[in-house]
């Protein structure tokens, strides 16, 4: 088990330091580089003096060894476009992000699960295809071209849910608030995680276990949500960890239609506004989260399915 | 004495793409308590489907019962719901598979499974379910029970998980196991110890057993009676003295010459019977075995023969007294 997290952290030391430094070289190359981000109406000394205040005059691979030196200490710098630190601008986004990314992966997973034994238990009937259907449209709808009709549909139509924001005061505001975008969040995990556990259950139940199982007299409940479930999420469990990368991508496109203050709505203004320390940031805390969120899923896979206990 | 298990002319069906697929038909056979009885016959006659159908486990399959009766204490198991079916598997009938290294569930642990068995079918506490699940294992010659308890099975050999499939099956004291070749994917002398003590074991806890086999000489070890399959069919049954002594089926009579002999020379080619068994769609017309069969004549090319009984015995050929006769004169 050490072995096995000592070898996981230098993966993932060797992960954050490429990811960042790609980020890095592509942010410097982007036209006008980072000092446009400077107010228009500096002169020519002043940009001068606040590239070599900022270090923008040396060399990029010296400057991100500087960044990097800083950040290993826990600097990521000050937000160059509001002055703060990148820290305290991440933090007061984080828990937006993680509300919604968790409520969204929380909920495919119990639904996701549970509509992929549905549909393997009641194989080619209406049941079935109705959930296959189903997962179809949500794979192959754009999730911003169902943002835009669910909005025209709740909000503007029945007006029952707000179209943006988190919702004010009472708990049911911020929960109407919520629905539309982890629905729409939803659809890039969902139908994932149904068609796995989907094909995963209908390949368990035909192993040798289950058929021994049923000889034994068990009740078919037991066989199906005890003997071949636990079995057929192993699979399932290793997909989570691949779907929160993408997850996250998704948080960008819902949280910048919907107004909503997490880290994805962030990085965008980050880009936009050349706020380079800011998009580091964001970048480095992101690939952190998605490196930790795997190291979760494997432990788990490893405490589900005992035939791995002693990888390294 | 009164019969055990009855199967009266049971025929079952697969579903394949174009229809169905016989591939047991019109079987009987009876199975009295305390005696073993052993299906013999080649790899794909139909020994399986018929240890599975009398569970009634084939229905999770594609297979369905299509014809015939399966007594069981004069109880009809076809007509039986699955609800009162999974109150008689693993309780008054168990079965062990060919498959050790698959045939438990590789997430739990033994003793999980073991004590899964007790309690669907005996109320009791825990504890003692525990204490009994030890005992099982120690009964099929296990040693470091609580340390066994706690592994899970890619912990232990094939032969090891063949033994807690036996323990498992022996969990409910059931009156009828059937063993679906539990040997065939162990080594030999592994194989000799679990035979060994499937025998001990009848005879410690009087029940009966159905043993599937392709191997004639562990029919010969172990067996009271002998049921001879081929493709869906029976083709003989007798005791184990009146197949061995004296063959009436030539296929019966193949299978004996195949058995390897352990005092001749080992260089000598061992007996094969020619050709290989028809796939179930492509059966030959008349007698299923003709194109194989060195006694074949024209009416084995058109129809088919019944099971004649006599003597306590029963086959299913035309010429069996030529096959008899031929036996004398050699
Ligand atoms: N689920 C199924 N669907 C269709 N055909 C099947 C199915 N199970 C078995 N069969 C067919 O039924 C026939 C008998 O198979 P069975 O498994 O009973 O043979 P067997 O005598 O047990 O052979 P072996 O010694 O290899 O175990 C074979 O032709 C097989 O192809
Ligand atoms: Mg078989």
């Amino acid at each position: 088990m050490l072995q096995f997290a000592i070898k996981r952290l230098g993966q993932s030391i060797v992960l954050i330091l490429i990811v960042t430094m790609i980020t890095f070289f592509l942010m410097n190359l982007a036209p006008g580089g980072p000092s446009s981000m400077m107010r228009m109406d500096a002169t020519e000394e002043e940009r001068a003096a606040i590239s070599e205040q900022l270090g923008l005059d040396d060399p990029i691979p010296i400057r991100y060894g500087k960044w990097l030196i800083d950040a290993m200490q826990g600097d990521l710098g000050l937000s160059l476009s509001s002055g703060q630190e990148v820290t305290d601008r991440i933090l007061e986004r984080f828990p937006f992000t993680l509300q919604l990314t968790m409520w969204t992966i929380v909920l495919s997973i119990i639904f996701g699960v549970l509509f992929g034994i549905i549909s393997a238990t009641n194989r080619n009937t209406w049941k079935d295809h109705t959930i296959n259907f189903g997962s179809v449209i949500g794979l192959s709808v754009p999730s911003f071209w169902l943002a835009i009709m669910m909005i025209l549909l709740f909000s503007v139509q029945l007006k029952w849910l707000p179209s943006s924001g988190v919702g004010e005061g009472s708990l049911l505001d911020q929960f109407k608030a919520s629905i539309m975008p982890v629905v729409i969040l939803s659809t890039a995990t969902l139908p994932t995680i149904v068609r796995f556990t989907r094909s995963s259950m209908l390949e368990v139940i035909t192993q040798n276990y289950i058929r021994t199982s049923r000889a034994k007299g068990i009740k078919e409940r037991t066989v199906i949500y005890s003997h071949a479930l636990r079995n057929a999420l192993i699979p399932v469990i290793s997909i989570i960890g691949v779907l929160i990368p993408r997850l996250l991508s998704g948080a960008v496109i819902v949280e910048s239609v919907f107004g909503w203050p997490g880290m994805g709505r962030l990085i965008v203004e980050a880009a936009q506004s050349r706020d380079y320390n800011l998009v580091m940031g964001v970048t480095v805390i992101v690939t952190v989260l998605v490196v930790v969120c795997n190291f979760i899923v494997d432990i788990i896979y490893s405490k589900v399915d005992p035939r791995v206990k002693n990888m390294g | 004495m009164k019969e055990l298990l009855r199967v009266e002319n049971l025929s079952v069906d697969f579903q394949k793409e174009k229809g169905f697929i016989r591939a047991i038909d019109n079987i009987s056979f009876e199975v009295y308590p305390g005696e073993t009885v052993c299906i013999v016959g080649e790899s794909g006659s139909g020994k399986s489907v018929t240890s599975l159908s009398i569970m009634r486990l084939l229905e999770y399959e594609n297979g369905k019962i299509a014809n015939g009766e399966i007594l069981f204490n004069d109880q009809n198991l076809v007509e039986m719901s699955q609800e009162q079916m999974r109150q008689v598997r693993g309780n008054d009938i168990s079965i062990i598979f060919q498959e050790p290294m698959t045939a438990l569930n590789p997430v739990f642990t033994i003793g999980k499974q073991l004590i899964e068995s007790i309690v669907s079918h005996k109320h009791v506490p825990k504890k003692v379910a525990w204490e009994q699940a030890c005992e099982l294992l120690a009964l099929v010659g296990i040693n470091d029970v609580n340390v066994r308890m706690k592994q899970y099975p890619h912990e232990l050999s094939g032969g090891m998980r063949q033994r807690v499939m036996i323990a498992i099956a022996l969990a409910c004291n059931p009156k009828l196991l059937i063993a679906d070749e539990p040997t065939t994917a162990l080594d030999v002398t592994i194989e000799s110890q679990i035979l060994t003590l499937l025998n001990d074991l009848k005879n410690k806890v009087h029940m009966s057993i159905v043993l599937i086999t392709h191997d004639m000489g562990v029919a010969a070890e172990v067996a009271d009676r002998i049921v001879v399959m081929y493709a869906g069919k029976i083709v003989e049954q007798g005791t184990v003295y009146q197949i061995f002594d004296e063959p009436t089926h030539p296929y019966t009579k193949g299978l004996l010459q195949s058995i390897p002999n352990e005092s001749g020379p080992r260089e000598e080619r061992l007996y094969s019977i020619k050709g290989n068994i028809p796939s179930l769609s492509q059966l030959p017309a008349g007698c299923r075995f003709h194109p194989r069969c060195e006694y074949a004549t024209e009416q084995c090319k058109k129809s088919e023969p019944d099971l004649v009984v006599g003597n306590n015995r029963k086959v299913a050929c035309w010429n069996f007294e030529r096959v008899i006769n031929d036996k004398v004169e050699q």
